[in-house]
């Protein structure tokens, strides 16, 4: 999701293309009792990540720390992934990392494991709260690794005043047109229509989704682009005024031009979440829940806070993180109560669909 | 008796029994690549556009039509039509542009059209995803156009041209014109230039002796760059998402959205199929005009 590369998905995404036709799954509920004194030098971890998402020398830092050989590979979107995770029944990929929503996708297909908790001690850094989000209660499958959530990023000195509505991007005053521009992936396309209107973002109601896609229509001709990867930069050059951005984003911009803000408008956004999930098929699951568990180590965890400035569910992580880089970055100054306060995105089965159907329409419309 | 009249005179022509078999072992590496990454996976996607997409991409094998409905509907011909739209323009201007281009080359001393060759192809050893963020950074409101259009007076308010379709034929333009221009030098290079000289001394005026000798024989270079430019241009979608910002999208983008955003295989490869077929015609086209510019009209 964050980092969505459309251009580089389609290099990837011709992989996937070639498993097509071998499209089968086995089933799975990971029951398996894992063995807790695993000699872990044995094992080896195939590891899927978004790339520049993780330290650079992660796969040596776990190696040196558990002996495990590992290998990470990077995947550019959610899609990819689950495609590349459905498409065959041994994608050779022990640990994936997906948002929320995706792998409570992957876990109602049976393809994730069951996560033993005794293997992973370091649960106890995260908040409280995040042991309770509705795609995954209790983080039976899942374990969050960033979370964060979508809003409008803006440069005062170009709107002239601070947005404070969804409204003020679907029908941007008369002076601001062209000069904002809006996510075009996945629900993000659809949320601020469905929340201006006062709609759940996990909606499945047609009608909903109708007005949604009709407001949508007339606000493109407004856009100057939409755009998922560069947003900021339009912000820094002052081509855009104001864009949609996920809060972590908003940073790359604010760490060029302090004045940049970031708000979430009144009707409220979206919670999401990345998370680390292993896969029912993998081989090597102790060294999984070893890497999982080496995350979630606030020493480890907190080097996405510093550096990719997302925000970590890590309570001890967060507490640790030095109030000057808050400061410069307020998205990381959000609270968990303020991001409790919006709606998380979950996963809608068959009805998923009406959303990719919602987006392909907009974007195809002249 | 030069090149081009050759081909045409019968003696040329062996039998085309004894002919066939002498070229099968040179043509077979070339069939199987072609059966291998061309005819099974054309095969493969006219086989996907009678099924159900899976929720995660793939199939789900039930029959259905509904691929080939869903694409009649206006939005997705509106698509189709506004690439063809957009392809033909860049065509025409790519001609336009480089027509004099290649005709200027040709008639350079063999140094200089080595250096100007050079120069068309130069471009093509940077990537083509940093030439296309260059337009970017040349057109945007803030770009170095408007900087010097509001330098020069020109201008007050900076003049919107990132984002635009005018963008996407820019920049379509900028990436195939060489491919225009390549193939046009080659054949105005190759006339004989006793042709245009016999036509002047026979009194035909400069004008006159182009009309009628260079660029008649010329037209064959033209069609296949014709076709090298607008072949591509119909199916990019990186420069109608970077350039255009993704509001005028073209079929290729259709395509693309099809397999990764919505996960649609099926509706996608009904799409990539239609792309296909209408490329095909194209280039059928072309080489059935260009087979009777060489040989002239068919006797008989």
């Amino acid at each position: 999701m964050p980092t969505t590369r459309r251009i580089a998905a389609a290099a990837a995404g011709t992989i996937a293309l070639a498993f097509a036709v071998t499209s089968c799954s086995s089933g799975g509920g990971g029951s398996e009792t894992l063995d807790p004194a695993a000699d872990l030098s044995e094992q080896t971890l195939t590891v899927s990540i978004w790339a520049d998402y993780y330290p650079e020398d992660l796969a040596e830092q776990f190696e040196e720390a558990t002996g495990v050989k590992t290998t990470i590979v990077n995947h550019t979107t959610n899609e990819d992934i689950v495609a590349k995770l459905t498409a065959s029944s041994d994608p050779d990929i022990d640990v994936a990392f997906v948002s929320g929503q995706y792998a409570q996708a992957l876990a109602e297909q049976g393809l994730l494991a069951k996560l033993d908790k005794s293997l992973i001690p370091n649960e106890e850094n995260l908040y409280p709260e995040a042991l309770e989000l509705p795609y995954d209660e209790g983080n039976v499958y899942s374990e969050p690794y960033a979370w964060g959530t979508t809003g409008l990023c803006y440069r005062p000195d170009l709107t002239g005043y601070d947005p404070t509505s969804w409204n003020d991007l679907l029908t941007p005053k008369p002076e601001l047109v062209g000069k904002t521009t809006m996510l075009s992936t996945d629900r993000w396309l659809a949320m601020p229509a469905l929340k201006a209107a006062g709609n759940s973002l996990n909606t499945t109601d047609d009608a909903e989704l109708d007005a949604a896609k009709a407001q949508l229509i007339e606000t493109k001709p407004t856009l100057l682009a939409y755009d998922d990867t560069t947003f900021y930069t339009k912000l820094v050059s002052g081509e855009a005024a104001m864009v949609e951005a996920w809060d972590g984003w908003c940073n790359y911009g604010i760490a060029d031009n302090p004045d940049i803000t970031f708000v979430i408008p009144e009707e409220g956004a979206d919670l999401w979440v990345d998370t680390m999930t292993v896969l029912e098929s993998s081989k090597n699951k102790e060294a999984a829940m070893a890497f999982i568990d080496y995350i979630l180590d606030p020493e480890v965890q907190s080097w996405v806070a510093e550096n990719i400035l997302y925000k970590v569910p890590n309570q001890a992580a967060m507490e640790a993180l030095d109030p000057a880089l808050i400061e410069s970055y307020p998205t990381l100054g959000i609270t968990v109560d303020e991001l409790f306060e919006q709606e998380v995105i979950v996963d809608l089965g068959e009805d998923a669909l009406k959303y990719v159907d919602l987006n392909a329409e907009v974007l195809a419309t002249n | 008796m030069t090149s081009t009249l050759q081909g045409t005179t019968p003696a040329a022509r062996a039998p085309r029994a004894r002919r066939g078999i002498a070229s099968l072992p040179f043509l077979a590496p070339g069939t199987i690549f072609l059966i291998v990454f061309m005819a099974i996976p054309v095969g493969l996607l006219f086989f996907y556009t009678f099924f159900k997409r899976g929720r995660f991409g793939g199939l789900v094998f039930e029959f259905t039509l509904d691929n080939w409905i869903k694409l009649a509907e206006p939005l997705y011909l509106g698509v189709i039509l506004q690439s063809i739209v957009l392809a033909l323009i860049v065509t025409v201007l790519a001609l336009l542009i480089g027509y004099p281009m290649a005709y200027a080359i040709a008639g350079l001393s063999p140094t200089w059209r080595t250096v100007a060759l050079i120069a068309i192809v130069l471009p093509f050893w940077t990537n083509f995803l940093i030439r296309t963020y260059a337009w970017i950074l040349l057109l945007n409101n803030a770009g170095w156009v408007n900087q010097w259009l509001q330098g020069l007076g020109l201008t007050d308010e900076p003049i919107s041209m990132l984002y635009t379709p005018q963008a996407i034929v820019v920049g379509l333009l900028y990436m195939y014109l060489p491919l225009m221009v390549l193939p046009l030098y080659a054949s105005l290079q190759q006339l004989d230039p006793s042709l245009r000289e016999a036509a002047t001394n026979l009194g035909a005026s400069p004008w006159r002796a182009f009309r009628t000798v260079t660029l008649p024989l010329s037209l064959p270079g033209a069609l296949t760059g014709c076709i090298f430019v607008f072949v591509p241009a119909m199916s990019n979608f990186v420069i109608p998402e970077l350039i255009g910002g993704g509001k005028t999208i073209m079929v290729g983008n259709l395509v693309r959205d099809q397999f990764f955003e919505a996960r649609d295989w099926p509706f996608g490869a009904t799409l990539a199929l239609v792309l296909t077929l209408l490329l095909v015609l194209v280039i059928l086209v072309q080489s059935a005009v260009s087979r009777r510019l060489t040989e002239g009209p068919r006797r008989g």
